[in-house]
């Protein structure tokens, strides 16, 4: 494969497009870990205690709890709702018109900050609904289409005469549905889930319009912590955050296989 | 039962993109027509104002910009990519997901601490002596697109290394033994059949810039106003509802009229599609 020859300058290039990708985030951790007081790279002394500092910061101990929730309960309504949807559009498309799943990729087509300014003046507004419902149906919405791409793709490759020897042999369908498609679709699920969750984790644009006092999210509270002061603790939040990204890069490399993610 | 089957399962899903999504978007764009001025009122004044003009053409400026550099950056480092031996583009793919895995605020804040005026760019020329004082590269739309160009360009390359690693090698080695040199092979077999992914991966990236609100609002401040941030300030700052909903109506007529064309495009221009 590699026989055929690559001009040398486009490999110079590449080397510096991967230095430009990783490069800031190599000095995001190492402003993380200095000693001063103030932002500064390289760091003049090495120490953790902006780390503690998180957790010694009541808003940022709250929206780190409110945002792993959020992700975890938006990511299980939108795989609950998402998969039997992905089924049917795979199983039942006769019966389906085509714009269903056109419907399903709407949240990917309509600008997040169009759907989050929408849900505050329509929902939370206009129905007095709590903000916090507003805000879970939002991230709900926004991890959606992933769920049902991914269950999709792996419904593609899934042999329905499996189950129709199943229902054939007297299994009910619910039965069937939990001991012969499921597992054969986990890593499917597994990689819906940690798309999604990671998708709700990071969301500013949605998340912008359905917080304020009393409810916010950690991406939320670090854009306000960054615009009154420039500390490292914003740096060991987004330290904590890359961590977060190794653990699921670490995930999808031992179920999928990372090259799953540039399909 | 079982000729509703598809739609019993299919509801629950349905039923949360129209209540969530579709309902209140369309009833706030339709409050743009149905205020007391008259139904186009709200336009007008939206076209009317000099600076909502600019902002939007600043939008679209730095958005085509952002385009245009992160399709040459990502499609050449994709190509590169594709063509690394096997354990090389593993970690290539994983440096490139690393960072779209990282959020949107995350990889901006990266930007503040290289551009701001103590930060490290800076530090670094003025100890070159390369400059007198410290330059002021935040809040300008340079800083803008270089953030963006970052936020996007490990998306471009994803794209486009799976749209050329597709491509049938026994294309490329029938033109080789056909006596093409490799610039010609590169041009008229490996570019043409690239450029309906190269499409896509541009919408991606011009959408995903028209309507961005973190990396406009930390790098670019009040100086550099786009789409996203002008609409959050009259929603949230000045509270004029109408106006956020102008500026939200807009956003989304041009966002789905760009996916809706470019991608009829893509598809004419396939040439595997014959």
């Amino acid at each position: 494969m590699m026989t055929r020859s690559i001009h040398p300058l486009l490999i110079a290039g590449t080397v510096l497009v991967f230095i430009f990708l990783v490069g800031p985030l190599v000095i995001v951790v190492g402003s993380a870990l200095s000693d001063t007081s103030y932002l500064t790279f390289p760091p003049q002394g090495l120490s953790l205690r902006w780390f503690e500092n998180i957790f010694a910061i009541d808003a940022f101990r709250r929206t780190i709890l409110t945002s792993l929730q959020t992700a975890v309960l938006a990511t299980v309504i939108a795989l609950i709702l998402g998969i039997p949807a992905a089924y049917a559009l795979n199983r039942h498309r006769i019966q389906l018109p085509g714009w269903l799943s056109t419907l399903f990729v709407l949240p990917v087509l309509v600008p997040e900050l169009v759907l989050g300014f929408s849900l505050l003046k329509n929902v939370a507004v206009q129905l007095e609904a709590p903000i916090y419902l507003a805000l879970l149906f939002g991230h709900a919405l926004l991890v959606l289409p992933y769920v049902v791409r991914v269950i999709s793709a792996s419904l593609a490759s899934f042999d329905f005469s499996i189950e129709e020897a199943a229902i054939s042999l007297g299994s009910p369908p619910l039965k069937t549905f939990f001991t012969i498609l499921l597992p054969n679709v986990r890593s499917g699920v597994i990689a819906a889930f940690i798309l999604a969750f990671i998708t709700s984790i990071n969301d500013v644009s949605i998340s912008i319009f359905l917080t304020g006092p009393g409810l916010s999210t950690l991406p939320i509270q670090l854009l306000a912590h960054m615009e009154q002061f420039f500390d490292p603790t914003v740096a060991s939040v987004s330290v904590l955050l890359m961590g977060l990204t190794v653990a699921v890069m670490a995930i999808v490399e031992r179920t999928l296989g990372l090259t799953f993610l540039a399909k | 039962m079982k000729r509703y089957a598809g739609w019993t399962l299919a509801l629950p899903a349905t039923l949360l993109v129209v209540v969530f999504l579709v309902i209140p978007v369309l009833a706030t764009i339709w409050t743009t027509f149905t205020t007391p001025a008259g139904p186009f009122a709200t336009y007008t004044a939206f076209f009317g104002s000099g600076f909502r003009r600019t902002v939007l053409m600043r939008t679209i400026q730095i958005s085509l910009a952002t385009t245009a550099i992160a399709v040459v950056i990502g499609f050449l480092t994709a190509y590169v990519v594709s063509r690394s031996p096997g354990w090389l583009k593993s970690i290539l793919i994983v440096a490139a997901v690393f960072p779209l895995l990282t959020g949107v605020v995350v990889r901006s804040f990266a930007w503040l601490i290289i551009l701001g005026k103590n930060g490290i760019l800076n530090s670094t020329l003025l100890n070159l002596g390369l400059i007198g004082e410290p330059m002021a590269m935040l809040y300008t739309p340079g800083a803008v697109i270089v953030a963006m160009v970052y936020l996007f360009v490990p998306l471009m390359i994803l794209t486009l290394v799976g749209v050329l690693e597709s491509i049938p090698d026994d294309l490329i080695q029938a033109s080789a033994s056909l006596g093409a040199k490799p610039v010609a092979t590169f041009m008229q077999v490996t570019l043409p059949l690239a450029v309906p992914g190269l499409i896509v991966g541009a919408v991606l990236v011009f959408t995903g810039s028209f309507t961005s609100y973190a990396t406009p609002q930390l790098l670019g401040g009040e100086q550099v106003m786009m789409m996203g941030t002008l609409m959050y300030q009259q929603a949230m700052v000045t509270f004029d509802w109408v106006a956020a909903s102008t500026i939200a109506a807009v956003m989304v007529v041009i966002t789905i009229a760009i996916v809706l064309v470019m991608t009829r495009l893509a598809r004419r221009l396939n040439p595997m599609a014959v």
